[in-house]
C-alpha cells in the first residue's frame, strides 16, 4: 500500500480522536481497567448527585478489601474473607461463561448449570456415605459432572441440529430451577424451603481459614476457584484443545476447514463450561449453607458470571480479578449502607461498568468497520 | 485551458495506516473512454469512489464540465450525470429488469400508482439505441451475468448519466461476453457519453480506451494515449519495473493419477445441485486447471473435495483409496492440502497469530503438540520462523503477528506456505491470486509449478482464464456443475476455453467456428 506517503503527509484532524479510540481498545486489559474506573467515576457522581459524601463510598469499599475501618480506625481481617468468599461462586461462574465465549458459544445457562450443581452437591451430601474428605471431594466432583452433561447437551443439541445454544440455555435453566425444587422438597423431611441439615462430612468449611480471617465465611471453595483459574489459563493458552476451542471461537469457517472437528468443539466448551458453573453451584452449597436449600429464586450467580467473563475479557486471569471486583461490590454494600451511602450504588457501578464493557464491542465494531474501509480501499478491486 | 467532463485535482484520502489516494489528478475528455489502470491497492477504487460520492475526499477539487462540485453521497453524483456500474450488481433478485431499473424514482400515473408500462417502453428504447439487449419483463434471478450487467448500464442511463464509470466489468465475465461489452462500451461512446473504465486488465484498454491514467500506490504515475502505448510500457507503469508475463515451465511429464472423482453430486447451499456427476482425474506431475465463471459448482466441487461438505453422490479417490467419507484432518494426513478460495472465511484464523495460523493443520500432533496435550510454543514458533524465512512473508512482528495484520498478499503466502509445508501429494488450489499484486502473483505462480515439478498433482481452479492458461498442463472447463470438456494446455485457445466455459461442447464449438469460416469465404 501507501505507507511511504505517509510520511509526508498530514493526517486530517479528525482521525485523532480515532487514533485515541484504537490505542485504548488494542489493548484488553487497559480497556478493561478504564471501564472499571468509569463505572466508580460514574457511580461517585451518583452519589454525589443524591447529596451523600463519596469518600464514604470508599472508605467501605476499603473496609471490604482490606479490613480496615479508617472511619473508626478499627481493622477486622473478616471482611477480607467474606469478600473473597463472596467472589469465589462469582469467579467459578465467569469461568463457565468465559470457556463458552472463547469458544464462539453464549453460555446464559450458567445459572441452570450451578442449579443442577448444587442440587447434585446437596444430593451427595445427604446421601453418600460419610467419609471424611472422600465424601465432600465426591460431591463436588459429581456435581461438576452431573452439570458438565447438563451443559454438554447444549452443545450437543447447537452440533447436532444447529439448535441456539442462547434460547435452550435459557429454557434450561427454568428446567434445572423447576427440576431442583421437585426432587429436593421429594427428600424425607424437607419443607418447602430447607432440607435436612448436611453433614459435616459434606462440607467445605475449612477450619484453619475461619481461624485465620476471623470466623468468616471463607471455605475450601475459594481454593476450587483458584485452581479453576489456573485450569483454565492453562486449557485455554496451554493445550491443544483449547486451540482447537479459540480457532473455532474466532473463525468457525476456518477452524473446520483446517480438519478442526467445530461440533466436538461446541460440546467440549459447553460441557467445561458446564463444569466450572457446577462447581459454583457445589461451593455455595456446601460452603456457605449447612442444610440443603428448596430453592425459591435464583440465586443469579450464573447471570453475574456474564458480567465478570465481558470485565475480564475471557481469559483466566482477567475472570479471576474481575471476579473479585464484582465481588468487592457485592460484599461492600452492606458496609456501605451503614455509611449512609444507598447499597444500590454498588448495582449501578456495576451495571455501568458492563454498559461500558459493552460499548468497547461498539468501539471495536466500529474500528472493525473502519478497517475495512482501508482494506477495502486497498484491495476492493481485484489486482 | 481545456473544459473536461471530470477533472479530479489532487485528490487525497487516507484510511488509517494507507494513503489511499495522494494528490491524485485524474483528467477525462468529454466523450472518450478512459481507462484507469493500476495494482490492487493503487488507490483506484477509493478515486471512483470519491467521484461517485461514497467517499469523501480528505482535500482536493473536483470540476464536472468546468464547475467546482462537492459530492457528498451518490445522489450528488447522480445528479451531476455520473452513473456508476459495481462490480457486484445491486440489484434485487424477485424483481423485472424494468422494476429495478426504475427504482428509487419510479414514474408515477395520475392516479399515483407506479407506471411499469412507460417505464418499460423507455427501457426498451434505452436498449436499442445502446445496444443493450435485454428483456424488461426477465427477471434478474434468471438472466445471466452478462445481462444482469447491462441492466446495471440501462440503469445509469435510465438517471440520465452521461459519465459513467464501469468497476472492473470484465470480472465475472465469459471472454465472449468481455468481447458483447466491448461493443457496449463502444456504442456508448459513439452515442457521446463518457466512460470511465476501471480495470487492470490490458487487453481491454487496448480494445477501446482512448486514454489511459495508471496509478501507483496512490499516485498518478501518468496519463498516456493508448494508442501510442504498447501493453508491455502499460504494465510497466502499473508496476514500477518490467513485469514478465509468461510462467517459465517445462512440458509436464504426468505419472500415475492422484485424485480421481467419479459421478461426482454435491448440493449447494440453497439445495440444487451445484456439482452433477462430475468426473475428473489430476495425475501425479500435472497441474490440471478447472476453468469456469464464477459459480457454476467450483466452490462446492473445492468443499467437498476437501472434506468440509459431504457429496451427495458419488465417491472421490486419492491415491487409490476411497476418501468420500473421510474428515478433513484424515484428508491431510492422507497427502491432501487445499488452499481455499477465501482466505479470510476458510484460509486464516484472523484474530490468532501468525505461528498459531502457521500451525492451523498440524497443532495437534508432534512436533507441534506434546504427548500430554499441551502445546510445544517453542516448536510451533520454530515452524513460523522457518516459513517466514522460506517464503520470504512479511510480518513486522514475525510470528507473533496476528494475521489481520497482515497485508493480503502476504496471507495469501501465508496459506500457501501452511499447506505446501504439509507435502502433499494432492494440492488443490482455488483462487489463489485473487486481489493480489502483480509480485506476489509472479510468486505463486512459481511456486505452484515447482510443486508440480516435485511429481505433484495440482488443481487450480481459478475464473481468470489468464491464469489458467499460463499455468495447467490440462484444462477442464466446468459449466453448472459438469465437465463440459477436457483440453491439453497446448491446444487450448482462449476463444474455445471461454465457448466451452459458457457451456458450449468443444467440438460443438470447433464445428461452429469452422463453419464460420467457411461462410465467410463463401
Amino acid at each position: 500500500m501507501a505507507e511511504k506517503g505517509l510520511k509526508d503527509y498530514k493526517a486530517p484532524k479528525k482521525l485523532d480522536a480515532y487514533r485515541l479510540l484504537e490505542v485504548f481498545t488494542a489493548s484488553d486489559g487497559r480497556m478493561s481497567i478504564l471501564v472499571v474506573l468509569l463505572g466508580f467515576l460514574a457511580g461517585t457522581i451518583i452519589v454525589l448527585a443524591v447529596g451523600r459524601n463519596p469518600g464514604n463510598m470508599f472508605a467501605a469499599l476499603m473496609q471490604a478489601m482490606t479490613g480496615w475501618d479508617l472511619t473508626r480506625g478499627v481493622w477486622n481481617i473478616r471482611y477480607v474473607g467474606e469478600w473473597l468468599a463472596l467472589s469465589t461462586p462469582l469467579i467459578l461462574t465467569g469461568l463457565s461463561m468465559g470457556f463458552a465465549a472463547r469458544a464462539g458459544l453464549f453460555n446464559i445457562g450458567a445459572e441452570g448449570q450451578y442449579i443442577v450443581g448444587l442440587t447434585i452437591a446437596q444430593f451427595g451430601a445427604l446421601y453418600l456415605p460419610q467419609i471424611p474428605v472422600l465424601h465432600v471431594v465426591l460431591c463436588v466432583l459429581l456435581a461438576a459432572m452431573g452439570a458438565a452433561i447438563w451443559g454438554g447437551i447444549v452443545g450437543w443439541l447447537k452440533a447436532r441440529f444447529n439448535a441456539s445454544e442462547v434460547v435452550a440455555t435459557i429454557m434450561l435453566n427454568y428446567v434445572a430451577f423447576y427440576l431442583s425444587r421437585w426432587v429436593t422438597m421429594a427428600i424425607p423431611g424437607a419443607n418447602t424451603y430447607k432440607t435436612p441439615n448436611l453433614p459435616q462430612s459434606a462440607q467445605l468449611d475449612a477450619g484453619f481459614l475461619q481461624l485465620f480471617t476471623n470466623g468468616s465465611n471463607l471455605n475450601y471453595g475459594f481454593f476450587i476457584a483458584l485452581l479453576s483459574v489456573l485450569a483454565y489459563w492453562w486449557i485455554m493458552e496451554r493445550t491443544r484443545l483449547g486451540f482447537s476451542l479459540r480457532a473455532t471461537g474466532l473463525n468457525r469457517d476456518a477452524a473446520q476447514a483446517s480438519g478442526i472437528n467445530a461440533n466436538r468443539s461446541a460440546v467440549v466448551s459447553m460441557a467445561v463450561a458446564g463444569a466450572f458453573a457446577g462447581l459454583a453451584g457445589a461451593v455455595v452449597a456446601l460452603g456457605s449453607f449447612n442444610f440443603g436449600r428448596v430453592l425459591s429464586g435464583l440465586d443469579n450467580y450464573g447471570f453475574s458470571g456474564i458480567a465478570v467473563a465481558l470485565v475480564g475479557n475471557s481469559t483466566g486471569m482477567g475472570i479471576g480479578l474481575s471476579g473479585l471486583l464484582f465481588g468487592l461490590l457485592a460484599s461492600g454494600q452492606p458496609l456501605m449502607q451503614s455509611r449512609g451511602i444507598p447499597k444500590e450504588i454498588t448495582l449501578i457501578i456495576s451495571g455501568l461498568v458492563v454498559v461500558f464493557v459493552s460499548l468497547r464491542a461498539g468501539v471495536r465494531m466500529f474500528i472493525a468497520w473502519r478497517r475495512r474501509l482501508s482494506v477495502a480501499a486497498a484491495e476492493a478491486l481485484d489486482a | 485551458m481545456e473544459t473536461y467532463a471530470v477533472d479530479m485535482i489532487d485528490i487525497s484520502k487516507a484510511f488509517p495506516g494507507i494513503l489511499a489516494n495522494d494528490k491524485v489528478r485524474l483528467s477525462v475528455r468529454s466523450g472518450e473512454v478512459h481507462a484507469v489502470l493500476g495494482e490492487n491497492g493503487a488507490g483506484k477504487s477509493t478515486l471512483m469512489s470519491v467521484l461517485y460520492g461514497l467517499y469523501e475526499a480528505d482535500s482536493g477539487t473536483i470540476r464536472i464540465r468546468g464547475a467546482d462540485v462537492t459530492i457528498r453521497n451518490p445522489n450528488d453524483a447522480v445528479a451531476q450525470g455520473i452513473g456508476m456500474v459495481f462490480q457486484h450488481f445491486k440489484l434485487v433478485h424477485d424483481y423485472t429488469v424494468a422494476q429495478n431499473i426504475i427504482l428509487g424514482m419510479e414514474p408515477r400515473t395520475r392516479f399515483g400508482h407506479i407506471d411499469l408500462k412507460s417505464a418499460e417502453r423507455r427501457v426498451t428504447e434505452l436498449s436499442s439505441r445502446y445496444g443493450l439487449i435485454v428483456d424488461p419483463k426477465a427477471r434478474i434471478e434468471d438472466l445471466g451475468v452478462g445481462a444482469q450487467q447491462r441492466v446495471e448500464i440501462l440503469k445509469t442511463l435510465y438517471r440520465e448519466a452521461d459519465i459513467l464509470i464501469l468497476d472492473e466489468p470484465s470480472a465475472v465475465l465469459t471472454p465472449q461476453e468481455v468481447d458483447e461489452l466491448m461493443a457496449v462500451i463502444r456504442r456508448l461512446k459513439a452515442e457521446g457519453k463518457t466512460v470511465i473504465l476501471i480495470t487492470h486488465k490490458l487487453r481491454e484498454i487496448k480494445a477501446v480506451a482512448d486514454r489511459c491514467t495508471v496509478l501507483r500506490r496512490g499516485k498518478t504515475v501518468a496519463t498516456v494515449d493508448v494508442a501510442s502505448t504498447g501493453e508491455d510500457e502499460l504494465a510497466a507503469l502499473m508496476v514500477g519495473r518490467a513485469v514478465n508475463f509468461t510462467v517459465d515451465k517445462k512440458p509436464g511429464t504426468p505419472g500415475k493419477p492422484v485424485l480421481e472423482i467419479r459421478g461426482l453430486t454435491v448440493k449447494g447451499s440453497r439445495g440444487h445441485e451445484a456439482v452433477k456427476d462430475l468426473s475428473l482425474s489430476v495425475c501425479a506431475g500435472e497441474i490440471v486447471g478447472l476453468a469456469g465463471v464464477d459459480g457454476n459448482g467450483q466452490s462446492e466441487l473445492v468443499r467437498a473435495l476437501a472434506g468440509i461438505d459431504k457429496p451427495s453422490a458419488g465417491s472421490v479417490f486419492l491415491n487409490g483409496s476411497d476418501i468420500t467419507r473421510t474428515s478433513v484432518r484424515e484428508r491431510t494426513e492422507l497427502g491432501l492440502a487445499h488452499v481455499p478460495e477465501d482466505r479470510h472465511k476458510h484460509g486464516l484464523v484472523l484474530g490468532m497469530r501468525l505461528d498459531e495460523n502457521l500451525a492451523l493443520k498440524t497443532f495437534y500432533k508432534a512436533p507441534l503438540s506434546k504427548k500430554s496435550g499441551a502445546l510445544d510454543f517453542k516448536a510451533i514458533a520454530a515452524k513460523a520462523e522457518r516459513l517466514i524465512k522460506q517464503f520470504d512473508l512479511r510480518a513486522g512482528k514475525g510470528p507473533a503477528s496476528k494475521a489481520e495484520d497482515l497485508s493480503g498478499g502476504n496471507q495469501q503466502k501465508a496459506i500457501i506456505a501452511r499447506e505446501l509445508d504439509l507435502s502433499p501429494d494432492l494440492l488443490i488450489v482455488s483462487q489463489p491470486t485473487r486481489g493480489l499484486d502483480v509480485g506476489a502473483i509472479e510468486y505463486i505462480h512459481r511456486r505452484i509449478v515447482a510443486e508440480r515439478d516435485k511429481g505433484r498433482a495440482v488443481l487450480l481452479v481459478s475464473f481468470e482464464l489468464d491464469e489458467v492458461m499460463a499455468l495447467c498442463d490440462r484444462i477442464a472447463a466446468i459449466s453448472r456443475g459438469a465437465i463440459i470438456g477436457e483440453l491439453q494446455g497446448d491446444e487450448a485457445d482462449e476463444r474455445l476455453v471461454g465457448a466451452m466455459m459458457a457451456g458450449m461442447k468443444g467440438e460443438d464449438y470447433k464445428k461452429a467456428a469452422a463453419a464460420g469460416k467457411e461462410a465467410r469465404r463463401g
